[in-house]
């Protein structure tokens, strides 16, 4: 582009609106955070003393701070992982098979369009203690399924929830991805007498890694930040702690808690996170992996 | 097709057979639970077959029981007008700040450039306490506006405008000038047609997104003539445990997927190209 309209104000009324609301609810309440944590408020709100950086040493030595960190990397990890590895398998069968690829994409995407409070509803029934047909066929094999007291069961649930709805994505994004690899690379490997999962590892696999690394950030900024709702609707975080993840905690600490002052540094924490992951997003993701 | 090994194409179809079964299976649940009569779900059993109360239960989700009306439509309707508003609200001001981005030079543009980056930064789970008394304060509680205006600035469609503008060759401006258009014109008779699709694509994405919000309505609203679908089956769930209405409770987790789940199947085409477009 090398043509502009000459106008000098037209263009600050254009970008007015957009500037306002980022304004009024992301750098207002942003900086707010950032002041609140410096800030101790007692429990009705009547008055607040400064505190320095109390607030982030008592998170940093917090063993619970931690404990909802090592959540946050399970949970995000596995959900991740078995998100990227279920889906790169049917992406996988679905490029093989010529007809019909198109159907089982339609079958398979609809997850997407699923709140996450609402997958979570759905897998809970499916392992509900008492009642669920998974928790009665577990029981039936001699695992007691109970996920509201065993904490390593509550995390299980989650990571399906959130998983189920993210396979869509990932499938779509990998399908793309297989059918951009030049037919011709895999013919030449098929009559040097390379066989399917050859293929596969040593051409396909390797090819794949933009996409692949690309849905591994999408897939953690994911389980990071919008999987409220799947804890928020099954677990509530608990048992314990168990499922409590820094996002919930966030919320959890701030409006159950009232401890606004220590959410407000746990806000600061996670502000400080999300940039970091969104530098590493835009300077590799233009760089792209590539063998 | 590489090779023929029909074993291995059977095989394939069965893995995505599969795998379309597992991924259905919890709404196959839903569906069927949905129908059947409160007394069908105890400790041991859950019914895996239809039920003969699938009128009843859904008359009594959809219009309300003796006395006590229904708040589904209501809900269904703020969930709509959620949706649609923080769409809407989207794409109009990403439009105009792709615009002026794209199309004209002005002092500070690279900084007004990254105030709108920062909010790529910035989900509202992360800043949500500082967020929720910012709407307070403002007395936007309980309010349409409180529902949908904090979340509509969006860093994602303004960069996918962008994008899309700056492929428009610069010819097209000099010939809309020399035929007299000034920029308000040239927007929209020239550069709204041409991002016809691109608007369709992200129209798409964001429904679904602001349809699927939970925890801000959860948070800004408490009068429940503001509640939302998606948030309303986490109040049918908030009783003790064995008093959970699950029929009712599938009923209304079923309505309050079926809109987006319809939007995506319909729009297969456009929301694949919207999935694609916002993560460039």
């Amino acid at each position: 582009m090398s043509v502009y309209f000459p106008q000098k104000l037209l263009p600050y009324l254009l970008l007015m609106p957009q500037l306002v609301v980022t304004a009024i609810f992301f750098l207002w309440p942003a900086g707010q955070a950032v002041e609140q944590a410096f800030y101790q408020e007692d429990a009705f709100g009547l008055s607040r003393d400064f505190v320095g950086l109390d607030n982030f040493t008592e998170l940093l030595t917090s063993s619970e701070y931690f404990a909802s960190l090592k959540t946050t990397m399970v949970f995000s990890f596995s959900v991740a992982f078995l998100g990227l590895a279920v889906a790169l398998w049917l992406a996988v069968m679905a490029d093989r098979v010529i007809r019909g690829a198109m159907v089982y994409q339609t079958l398979l995407i609809w997850p997407y369009a699923v709140a996450p409070a609402l997958a979570g509803v759905l897998w809970w029934i499916l392992f509900d203690p008492s009642m669920g047909p998974m928790a009665l066929l577990l029981e039936s094999i001699g695992i007691d399924w109970n996920h509201f007291v065993n904490g390593d069961q509550a995390m299980i649930l989650v990571v399906i929830s959130a998983t189920w709805k993210q396979i869509s994505y990932n499938f779509l994004f990998f399908l793309a991805g297989l059918q951009a690899i030049p037919r011709s690379l895999i013919e030449a490997a098929a009559i040097d007498g390379a066989g399917p999962s050859k293929r596969f590892w040593d051409i396909v696999f390797p090819l794949l890694s933009p996409t692949t690394f690309f849905l591994l950030v999408v897939n953690l900024v994911y389980a990071f930040f919008e999987t409220f709702g799947v804890i928020d609707a099954t677990t509530q975080g608990g048992p314990g702690q168990s499922t409590t993840t820094m996002v919930y905690k966030v919320f959890n600490d701030g409006f159950v808690g009232l401890d606004l002052g220590s959410s407000a540094a746990q806000s600061v924490v996670l502000m400080v996170i999300v940039g970091l992951m969104t530098v590493v997003q835009f300077r590799y993701i233009e760089r792209k992996v590539q063998y | 097709m590489i090779e023929n090994r029909p074993w291995l194409t059977g095989f394939s179809h069965l893995v995505l057979i599969l795998g379309v079964l597992v991924v259905a299976l919890p709404v196959w649940v839903a569906i069927v639970a949905s129908t059947d009569p409160a007394n069908a779900f105890g400790v041991g059993h859950i019914p895996l077959w239809f039920g003969d109360q699938a009128f009843a239960n859904w008359h009594q989700v959809l219009i309300g029981k003796e006395g006590q009306a229904s708040q589904v439509l209501r809900m269904t309707l703020n969930s709509l007008i959620m949706a649609l508003g923080i769409t809407f609200g989207k794409i109009a001001i990403s439009l105009f700040s792709a615009y002026a981005i794209v199309f004209f030079r002005f002092p500070f543009r690279g900084l007004e450039f990254w105030v709108i980056f920062f909010t790529l930064m910035l989900p509202v789970e992360v800043r949500i306490v500082p967020t929720y008394e910012v709407v307070a304060n403002l007395n936007l509680l309980n309010s349409y506006t409180g529902l949908t205006l904090p979340l509509i600035a969006s860093a994602t469609a303004t960069f996918l405008f962008r994008q899309c503008f700056m492929s428009i060759p610069g010819e097209l401006v000099e010939a809309a000038r020399i035929d007299g258009a000034g920029p308000i014109r040239f927007f929209f008779d020239i550069l709204l047609p041409m991002s016809r699709t691109n608007i369709a694509a992200l129209f798409v994405i964001l429904f679904i997104y602001g349809w699927n919000q939970y925890l801000w309505p959860l948070i800004v609203t408490t009068d429940d003539a503001y509640y939302t679908l998606v948030m309303s089956v986490k109040r049918m769930l908030s009783v003790p445990d064995g008093d959970i209405e699950w029929n009712k409770v599938m009923v209304s987790t079923l309505l309050a997927m079926i809109p987006p789940v319809l939007v995506v199947i319909g729009m297969q085409k456009l929301f694949v190209k919207g999935l694609v477009d916002a993560e460039k």
